[in-house]
């Protein structure tokens, strides 16, 4: 009796134990998402009477001819270009390293992992600190090669850099720790009758582990181009509430944050966040697109 | 096998210096906690205080209401922490064993939802709560994240892999629906319930657009907040800001070194089935 029959009693029975879980994705999660599509388009809106006088695309006209949002477009863009593919391969590489030895090999991946479960607020300050132009502990190493100190923060030019060094760092933990569980996936057999084969240890990798472990590696660069596009709580922290020097660092979900937050402007953050919703759909899945030509699913 | 050793060696010179780097912000943060204001602008920079200055955590507690922000952090964490377990249980059960008209189409429209950028719920969220007059308090804090779409497809998979006949048996035994789900598969379940649970914790702790959204006065904030509106007090006085960076990080790390194992385990396998 595998399939029990569905009947109106196990139905109730069912929605019981859903109940909980429903009335808050209801109320705070499937409301909501429609809720935006629709404040999108409201152009006059009274938030405090929830009335709407008139609703069109507005919205859209002037987020799109906004040089803000432009900028904020733009800057994302880089800074998800910047990090990704740096964070993916550094971390494969780590993974790859950590995964063949044993002695202090888990007393590593703590460390590493570090940075994941620590507050970004308070690890940003760390980092604004680190990068402070006068004092901070990084223009003083580099000013033992004789580089002159950089202005890291304030400069427009070296801003969007600083934030995604510091990224990369926060993030590789966590990409090691998945790239890991991808390596201890991997049927050992594969690799095995590749050495009876005679491949050495470079070939092996080229030709059997790092085409085995392409799900992991799609897995986690699709992973980090979602978060990419997300980037808010650093930048607020590292430049003190503000977008970075000359909006350097202004970034789509901050565009958004600043519409909303400080400017009350719903309908122009809701569009915003439309915007942003579509820009990730479409990546995504050019990358699924991509991902069918090149990852190796066993 | 010399080339092997050499291999090797590198290896590990490679994964030190990796640690070295991820270690140096944390091992500064405290570094600069201890020291006194002038020596935190010293050129070049030392790396151990000469006179360790343990009283910037106290200072740090009295130039910012650092106690209250702790025990909202607390009070928080735990209650969302606890709601979503809850929540999470009952209905992964529900789409595990239990049959029902819609569970289909239910469970895709709940898949489907976290396609969706969190970021675009807050504005909603924010009407929402202040239409019910919640906006600056522990609700606004706690309700929105009672339930997890992610958390609940997650023990869905664990709660699968029990199999349906020890359902049936224990069922043909007289055991509900009600004592089973707890009696038997939550026990089975533990480590990924666990893993569920610190994922939590750390998101909840460590939470920050939301809280700084909905709360506007001390009494209300969360540590993050309150650590970010000390920045602007505290100016350029690093050694406090530190110092009150160490308050919100040690914690988590704490719990974190005590759960490592689960939290490793727990990202690996979310991260196998997402």
């Amino acid at each position: 009796m595998k399939n029990k029959k569905i009947t109106l009693k196990s139905t109730l029975v069912a929605y019981m134990y859903l109940s909980p879980m429903l009335i808050f994705t209801l109320i705070f999660n499937f409301y909501p998402i429609i809720k935006s599509f629709a404040l999108s388009f409201y152009t006059k809106y009274n938030f405090y009477t929830d009335q709407v006088s008139a609703i069109g695309l507005d919205n859209f006209k002037y987020i799109f001819a906004d040089p803000d949002f432009k900028k904020a477009t733009i800057n994302t863009l880089i800074f998800v270009v910047g990090v990704v593919p740096i964070a993916v391969i550094l971390a494969m590489i780590l993974a790859l390293l950590l995964y063949r030895i044993k002695f202090l090999a888990s007393f590593l991946k703590t460390i590493y992992f570090l940075p994941f479960v620590t507050s970004t607020v308070a690890i940003s300050l760390v980092w604004q600190w680190i990068y402070n132009d006068q004092y901070g502990l990084l223009n003083s190493f580099l000013g033992y090669f004789n580089i002159k100190p950089i202005n890291w923060l304030n400069d427009p030019h070296w801003a969007m850099f600083a934030l995604i060094i510091m990224t990369i760092w926060k993030s590789l933990g966590f990409n090691i720790i998945l790239f890991l569980a991808g390596l201890s996936n991997i049927d050992k057999r594969y690799d095995r009758v590749a050495q009876i084969d005679g491949a050495n240890t470079w070939q092996r990798l080229r030709f059997v582990t790092i085409p085995l472990l392409s799900p992991m590696t799609f897995l986690i660069t699709v992973n980090s181009v979602i978060s990419g596009f997300k980037v808010f709580d650093e930048i607020y922290i590292l430049f003190g509430g503000n977008p970075g020097p000359g909006s350097s660092a202004l970034t789509l979900v901050f565009y958004l944050y600043r519409a909303f937050y400080t400017e009350s402007q719903y309908g122009i953050a809701a569009a915003a966040g439309v915007v942003l919703f579509l820009i990730i759909l479409a990546v995504t899945l050019i990358q699924f697109w991509y991902s069918k030509k090149h990852v190796h699913y066993v | 096998m010399n080339k092997r050793n050499l291999t090797k060696g590198l290896s590990y010179l490679i994964l030190f210096l990796g640690a070295l780097i991820m270690l140096i912000p944390f091992l500064w943060m405290v570094d600069t906690a201890l020291k006194t204001a002038p020596e935190t602008v010293q050129t070049p920079p030392t790396w151990f205080p000469k006179h360790w200055q343990f009283n910037n955590f106290v200072l740090a507690f009295k130039a910012a209401p650092f106690i209250t922000y702790f025990i909202n952090s607390i009070i928080v964490t735990f209650l969302t922490t606890l709601g979503q377990l809850v929540t999470t249980i009952l209905a992964a059960f529900a789409f595990a064993k239990l049959n029902f008209f819609g569970k289909r189409p239910l469970f895709l429209i709940c898949i489907g939802t976290m396609m969706i950028p969190g970021e675009i719920l807050i504005i909603p969220n924010f009407v929402t709560l202040s239409h019910l007059h919640l906006i600056n308090t522990y609700g606004a804090l706690i309700l929105p994240w009672l339930a997890s779409v992610f958390s609940v497809f997650t023990l869905r998979q664990t709660f699968m892999s029990i199999s349906d006949e020890l359902y049936y048996a224990a069922k043909i035994d007289g055991s509900s629906d009600w004592n089973f789900l707890w009696n038997i598969m939550v026990p089975l379940s533990k480590s990924s319930i666990i893993a569920i649970v610190i994922l939590q914790i750390i998101g909840s702790w460590n939470s920050f657009m939301w809280p700084l959204i909905v709360t506007n006065t001390d009494n209300l904030r969360t540590l993050p907040v309150g650590l970010s509106t000390f920045t602007s007090d505290a100016g350029t006085e690093f050694q406090l800001l530190m110092a009150a960076s160490t308050i919100i990080i040690v914690p988590i790390i704490i719990v974190y070194i005590l759960l490592q194992k689960h939290i490793i385990e727990g990202v690996s396998k979310a991260g196998l089935k997402a």
